[in-house]
């Protein structure tokens, strides 16, 4: 996990081929399956997305995006404002951060790499109230890992 | 392992609380300049510090106020006059800001390998 102060990078690799991967990147139902978001429309270069969060205890969050490039089976990026965590709040004046998705066939399957950068352009304040809010999520986070110890598996 | 990742999240929980009063005292671009000034050439006097500052001693002492209130300062007395250190610790809590959407990335991409691999 390589982080510094104005980027997330994250590598992994996926034990499937990569049209199986672009699919679930690309297609507004897988994506949204993993995502943890409700959206319909298609992704393209350009298109302004929004949906509904459906993570546990964010449901109430509007989840909305710009797709910027789409490269098929090799690049998927977009445009966010990063932990939305205020619904109704109009986030259009603040610096968002790209998301850039790439992947790179590999032996035994797809090398997924995810590049969010921008982060130092975000101001200090929407990053407490991302804090503050957040500390809901752990909360939920906890209930759902206390659900998942409960059941045997 | 769930009960790692348990006491990772209460661990974090905890560390969050009280993280809103520092990213306040960091909101101010004459505060971070102080800091900055403090990083750089620290430990500095209230006279050093408003060298080449636009804004009054006054506001400057103001200013150092809320920083030590958020404990990112302190001042050490030193002689005849107080000295202003910066505190480190605090500063390393507002990068926890990326390791928290960092942690949300692991989340989702977990998925979409669970989602791919099966």
């Amino acid at each position: 996990m390589a982080t510094r102060d104005d980027r997330i990078e994250k590598t992994a690799l996926l034990r499937a081929p990569r049209a199986r991967v672009w699919r679930a990147l690309t297609d507004v139902e897988e994506f949204g399956a993993w995502f943890r978001v409700k959206l319909s429309g298609r992704f393209e270069p350009g298109a302004r997305m929004v949906g509904r969060v459906t993570y546990p205890g964010y449901e109430h969050l509007t989840f909305e995006i710009t797709v910027d490039r789409m490269e098929p089976e090799r690049l998927f990026s977009w445009r966010w404002h990063p932990a939305p965590v205020e619904d109704g709040h109009d986030y259009s004046g603040e610096p968002t951060t790209l998301v850039v998705f790439e992947l790179e066939d590999v032996s035994g399957g797809t090398q997924l790499t995810v590049v969010e950068s921008g982060f130092e352009r975000i101001p200090l304040a929407r990053r407490a109230h991302a804090f503050r809010m957040n500390e809901q999520g752990w909360t939920e986070q906890l209930k759902n890992i206390e659900r998942h110890v409960g059941t045997p598996s | 392992m769930s009960g790692r990742r348990a006491n990772a999240a209460a661990q974090a929980n905890g560390e969050l609380e009280g993280a809103a009063p520092l990213f306040a005292a960091l909101g101010d671009a004459r505060r971070l300049r102080l800091l900055a000034r403090l990083c750089e050439a620290g430990p500095l006097s209230i006279v050093r510090l408003c060298d080449g500052a636009d804004i009054s001693r006054q506001a400057v002492t103001k200013h150092l106020r809320v920083l030590a209130e958020a404990g990112l300062v302190r001042g050490a007395r030193q002689g005849r006059e107080s000295r202003w250190v910066l505190e480190p610790a605090p500063l390393a809590e507002a990068r926890s800001y990326l390791d928290l959407i960092s942690n949300q990335w692991d989340e989702a991409l977990g998925r979409l390998r669970e989602l791919v691999e099966h």
